[in-house]
């Protein structure tokens, strides 16, 4: 394994039961990059994780953390978490809580520096308990970064904080990752790969059904939406050739082709009139929703 | 990022990476302090669990020992033994089973404890902060059973004292593996129920209390309460039955095997 290489899963399977949660899944981290994992609920997304941090064993398959077994604690000292429904004890207070998981680091950050960073000063002295969905997400993430980790895993950080909270912890993400340091997210929100990460990887049914920049996951998908106001009967539009789907919102129609030249010279041949004319390329939802709808199928 | 990685040399790399592996001992020593630190302190913010643990055994050994059969105690120098013995080991038994066995069970299936596992946490610093704070309620209890003594019209040496104190914290342990034990094997709801279980039998059929008819009687020595209150007896100078080497032995094989087993299973599934 190269030096630039932090984090592998190579021919990984797990299975619960009979369910298969990862199907010979080959995954790598590579040294400072943001990757997002993306994929729809029971994808493998979250068992990828436990299985890069040594919380599952895989039934076929290998697993590396820094060169590692991810099972020495010496290998999860280089490494920060943010797990998904995690309950921690409701009585300490949000900097206790980071002060204890600093303690198990080399060379941590203070917990004021770190609730700095994270924007939870304010959250200081206040019992975990008593604080709000999203604030415990934002203390939970001064507590990931706490111990200066190379490696971070945030497993849905996002998740409940509302807009500029979500703001404030992309800012200390892409901040990390200026830094050297490397991220694997799993998210739900496309919006959000396509906002910090450098590399994407979607996985569908335990396997990955596609993976590079965010650019190149657009890229993968042909198809592109065009939008235009105009008086033109739907109907009539969804049995032109290659439209895929099409609608009206009052005066807007959308209209979602693979060859989008040909839809729009029939458009304007049809409606003089036709105005506001859009052509996009799907977004990463939509490259999203059509891959993991061909994986599916 | 990448730039910076290829300047460097391979082995450069490599001991950079070993150093962020490596934990000086002084941290090491200080991430087990803070485990027990905070694991104390939030069992005391929360009165429900600490109260009733620290201020039950001296109320109840007064209401008993100092009032309900008080005049019984002041003809009798062994019965005012006995209850107090009673008192003590009930005493150190309930921060062991239930702080361990209720709060392993709960934070197992609440994720804390896959939390700790994915995070750094040296190994064996969740059960032993948890002993720490069952040893130091222990403590406590010890402390005010003490100082509840000259009401209860029993006299004990310094040294009996001491001796006391420190057979009943040590005493805890066995108590503590067993609630780990549990809790780290049953869900918290079904972890209520066994740890009370097995609080109500050993209180109850091991001879704390009262003397046990023939058949309990023989079989006693199966709960750990029996060596506690034997070897607890000895060192009062009341009548004691079988070894202390016997009870010591058996207290701490019951904790070296329930830990063992527990701490195993705790690393294999969480």
């Amino acid at each position: 394994m190269s030096n630039d290489c932090l984090a592998e899963l190579s021919g990984v399977s797990k299975r619960f039961g009979k369910t298969v949660a990862l199907d010979g899944l080959d995954l790598q981290l590579q040294r400072g990059e943001l990757f997002a994992v993306l994929g729809p609920n029971g994808a493998g997304k979250t068992t990828a994780i436990s299985l890069m941090l040594g919380l599952q064993q895989p039934d076929a398959g290998s697993v590396s953390l820094f060169g590692q077994s991810p099972l020495l604690v010496e290998t999860r000292r280089q490494v920060g978490v943010m797990m998904q429904e995690v309950y921690l004890v409701p009585e300490l207070r949000v900097r206790e809580q980071i002060d204890l998981v600093a303690s198990y680091y080399p060379a941590p950050i203070s917990p004021d520096a770190a609730m700095e960073m994270t924007h939870t000063t304010s959250l200081a002295n206040r019992p975990y308990g008593k604080l709000s969905g999203g604030q415990k997400r934002q203390a939970q993430f001064a507590m990931a970064i706490c111990g200066c980790p190379k490696l971070l895993f945030l497993d849905e950080p996002t998740v409940g904080l509302d807009l500029q909270a979500r703001e404030l912890m992309w800012g200390a993400l892409r901040q990390l990752v200026n830094h050297g340091a490397s991220i694997v997210l799993t998210t739900h929100y496309l919006e959000e790969a396509e906002a910090l990460a450098d590399r994407v990887a979607i996985l569908a049914k335990g396997r990955m059904i596609a993976s590079g920049t965010v650019k190149e996951m657009r890229a993968l998908v042909t198809r592109r939406q065009i939008t235009c106001s105009s008086k033109l009967d739907v109907e009539q539009i969804r049995t032109w050739p290659s439209v895929e789907h099409a609608s009206r919102e009052q005066q807007r129609l959308r209209i979602t082709t693979s060859d989008a030249e040909a839809v729009v010279r029939r458009l304007m041949d049809a409606d003089a009139n036709l105005q506001e004319l859009e052509v996009r390329r799907a977004g990463l939802a939509e490259a999203f929703t059509e891959l993991t709808q061909e994986a599916a199928s | 990022m990448k730039a910076i990685s290829l300047e460097v040399s391979g082995d450069t790399a490599r001991k950079e990476l070993i150093r962020g592996m490596i934990m000086p001992p002084g941290r090491l020593l200080r991430a087990y302090l803070k485990e027990a630190k905070y694991e104390m302190a939030r069992m005391l913010r929360t009165p429900a669990f600490a109260i009733p643990f620290l201020g039950l055994p001296a109320l109840l050994y007064l209401l008993f020992g100092a009032l309900i059969f008080s005049d019984a105690i002041r003809n009798d120098l062994q019965a005012g033994k006995f209850i107090f013995t009673a008192f003590a080991v009930f005493g150190v038994m309930g921060p062991g089973l239930f702080g361990f066995g209720m709060t392993v069970a709960i934070e197992r299936e609440q994720g804390l404890l896959k939390l700790k596992r994915a995070l750094p946490m040296p190994p064996a610093a969740y059960p032993i902060a948890k002993m720490f704070m069952a040893v130091m309620f222990a403590l406590i209890v010890m402390a005010t059973m003490i100082a509840a003594l000259p009401l209860g019209h029993l006299k004990l040496t310094v040294g009996q004292a001491l001796a006391v104190v420190v057979i009943n914290v040590l005493g805890s342990l066995p108590f503590c593996a067993i609630g780990l034990f549990i809790g780290a094997r049953t869900t918290s709801r079904s972890a209520a129920a066994f740890v009370n279980i097995i609080y109500q039998v050993m209180m109850h059929i091991s001879g704390l209390f009262y003397p046990l008819p023939g058949f309990l009687r023989a079989i006693a020595p199966v709960w750990p309460t029996y060596h506690l209150q034997q070897l607890v007896f000895s060192a009062i100078g009341a009548p004691s039955q079988g070894k202390a080497v016997i009870h010591v032995i058996a207290l701490t094989g019951v904790t070296a095997m329930l830990t063992a087993l527990s701490v195993r299973r705790l690393a294999r599934a969480g």
